[in-house]
């Protein structure tokens, strides 16, 4: 135990120290830096970004090549690099042979679900830490933050014994529950809130004889929200995007998409064009919620990143 | 563990301050609902959480096979020798180390020079940041069976793009170099966007003061990167370098969709440590043994973090003594 409190530890502060310690408490700072005192780019860069641009957009461009056209064509030498007309075949073959409709509402269920409850009980969790006092505080904190940094794939075989004698194996919550824990979330939301709630408005709240879950609902939620949308995106990315507690905790039977693109993958599809409509279908609705909302992504990774 | 708690003194609640004494029971109430809060989030804590690392010591010392996962026979260290004399253990800490080292490294300088290059002043900086990010919202599996794909040794594109430049074709899957490279290349792939914004952030948190200083001393934009924003940085890189390497050590969707195949190609030439502990317990159902290697790898993370938190701590101390 001690060991796994105290080991990763160490490693926790230098995350948080640069931006808390050089410079405290000035929020403003990263918007005023950029606004003209940073150099203009020069045309290099525009070239070397844009080739990473490329280099990030091609196999996303290529898995729509090599999912609309037919095995025989991606034989081809020199290879086609415009798309097909075969993507309603394709996809109709992958429902065939991997249940992907059922994966999709899976995953939805499944990320959906991991996503309330994260958020909620990371607020929870993140507010009390950030603005009660209670004994312990500072250990349960040091615990929380000590186990970031630990794999859950490193439990995996004690959890898989656990949903075996409850006879779990091959249901989504299954992977629900355990999904649930966030360790990240929950400091993530304790800096958030010590940086945007004031002290001042709960202690008047609670002059005023409000009690502790109005005072959470009516003052808490409307400051956290953006925190809480922030990391309820990047949770549910998370969720949609798990890979070995899913193939371990389900089967074919009853897949994620991650689970069905594994079976896809797993030598029995030779077909490669199927197995590339099977993975557009499986990556489309994160692609979406990453067109609509990828500034917030961003913003709350670099956010994340200052913060912890 | 215990020594922290004293640090935090339990203070009395501001408000009972200025109330006149509540009666007891809404005091105790009070004192209460501090523990209320945390409830949910602890609870799956624990039982998903800590118990499964913790318990997983204690399930490698016994027989547990994966059709009986309740049924758990004393097998003492048993477990432990049985992996340390099986050759493709070794292997395959060998693999996750050279692997490691060539999706962590690459990974990690371009990602400093994107960021770097995003911290000027661009048009459409938001579209080159959010298509940098695009590879992070890819899940592994999809990424690796596009490119096992696109590393396909007949008609994969990257070998028709060395043929065109005049080279053979390369045996991305059987040989050992070539298929630890093509492993690593969809691991940097996923994470330098994600990493150059992470530094960037980590870029736009050092003062600018330091900047001009530098620049009234006549320090070239090179000799500004180097003495200043690398030094600035250098919390943020042994961050995501710690980070990196514990990736690192758990890699397993990549080597698996690969080719389709637990053992890690047909030589268990990519095979890593993630690879061999599912292989071991859910290709060969020796749950017990698959939880001796991830306690393994366990102690393998907390050395890798111990040597670098060893490392920052070194440094910042020379630092202080300047």
């Amino acid at each position: 135990m001690t060991a796994l409190a105290n080991a990763p530890v160490p490693s926790a502060p230098p995350v948080q120290a640069p931006p808390e310690a050089g410079t405290p408490k000035r929020p403003g700072a990263r918007g005023r830096s950029r606004a003209g005192r940073t150099m203009k780019a020069g045309w290099l860069a525009y070239a070397v970004l844009s080739v990473a641009v490329l280099v990030s957009a091609f196999p996303f461009y290529w898995t729509i090549v090599a999912a609309s056209r037919s095995n025989a064509d991606l034989a081809q030498v020199p290879p086609s690099l415009l798309p097909g007309p075969n993507l309603m075949s394709n996809f109709q073959a992958v429902m065939e042979e991997a249940d992907i409709g059922l994966a999709l509402l899976n995953s939805l269920i499944v990320s959906g679900s991991i996503t309330v409850g994260t958020v909620l009980c990371c607020t929870l969790a993140g507010f009390a830490f950030a603005k009660l006092r209670f004994r312990g505080r500072g250990a349960l904190l040091a615990l929380t933050v000590g186990t970031m940094m630990i794999p859950p794939q490193l439990g995996v075989i004690p959890l898989f014994m656990v949903i075996a004698k409850l006879e779990w194996v091959n249901q989504l919550q299954s992977v629900i529950l355990p999904g649930l824990v966030s360790a990240f979330g929950v400091f993530f939301m304790r800096q958030f809130l010590v940086q945007t709630l004031p002290d001042e408005l709960i202690e008047a709240a609670r002059v005023d004889g409000a009690s502790s879950a109005r005072i959470f609902w009516s003052i808490v939620v409307p400051i956290a929200r953006p925190g809480m949308a922030v990391l309820g995106l990047l949770t549910f990315m998370a969720a949609w995007n798990d890979f070995f507690w899913p193939i371990v905790a389900l089967s074919s039977q009853n897949p994620t998409v991650q689970v069905a693109l594994r079976q896809l993958g797993g030598g029995y599809v030779q077909d490669q064009s199927v197995i590339m409509a099977g993975t557009l279908l499986g990556t489309l609705p994160v692609l979406l919620v990453f067109g609509l909302l990828g500034r917030q992504i961003v913003g709350g990774i670099m956010q994340g990143a200052v913060k912890g | 563990m215990s020594l922290l708690a004293p640090a935090e003194p339990a203070a009395p609640p501001g408000a009972a301050r200025r109330q006149p004494r509540p009666p007891a029971a809404r005091r105790l109430w009070r004192k209460a609902t501090p523990y209320a809060y945390i409830a949910p989030f602890f609870t799956l804590f624990a039982a998903f959480g800590l118990f499964p690392l913790v318990y997983t010591a204690f399930v490698s010392l016994y027989r547990v096979e994966l059709q009986t996962p309740g049924e758990m026979e004393w097998r003492g260290l048993g477990n432990y020798t049985a992996v340390f004399t099986d050759e493709f253990f070794w292997l395959s800490l060998r693999n996750t180390f050279t692997i490691g080292v060539l999706s962590t490294a690459p990974q990690l300088v371009m990602a400093l020079g994107l960021a770097h290059l995003l911290n000027y002043r661009l048009r459409g900086r938001t579209f080159f940041r959010t298509a940098m990010l695009l590879p992070y919202a890819t899940s592994v599996a999809a990424a690796t069976l596009v490119f096992a794909q696109l590393f396909g040794r007949d008609f994969g594109l990257i070998n028709y793009l060395i043929g065109v430049v005049g080279l053979g074709p390369v045996n991305w899957q059987t040989g050992t170099v070539a298929s630890q490279i093509a492993v690593s290349t969809i691991v940097v792939w996923r994470w330098t966007g994600y990493n150059a914004l992470i530094y960037l952030a980590g870029m736009q948190s050092i003062p600018q003061e330091l900047y001009e200083a530098a620049e009234m001393d006549g320090a070239s934009r090179w000799r500004q990167f180097v003495h200043v924003t690398l030094p600035g940085l250098r919390p943020t890189i042994v961050f995501t370098a710690v980070v990196s390497t514990i990736g690192a050590t758990q890699l397993f969707g990549e080597p698996l969709l690969f080719e389709g195949s637990v053992s890690g190609g047909i030589s268990h030439q990519y095979q890593t440590l993630g690879l061999y502990m599912y292989e071991q317990g859910w290709g060969f159902f020796h749950l017990g043994r698959a939880a001796a290697i991830a306690w393994v790898m366990f102690l393998l993370i907390v050395v890798v973090v111990g040597v670098n938190a060893l490392v920052a701590r070194r440094r910042i101390r020379k630092e202080a003594g300047r």
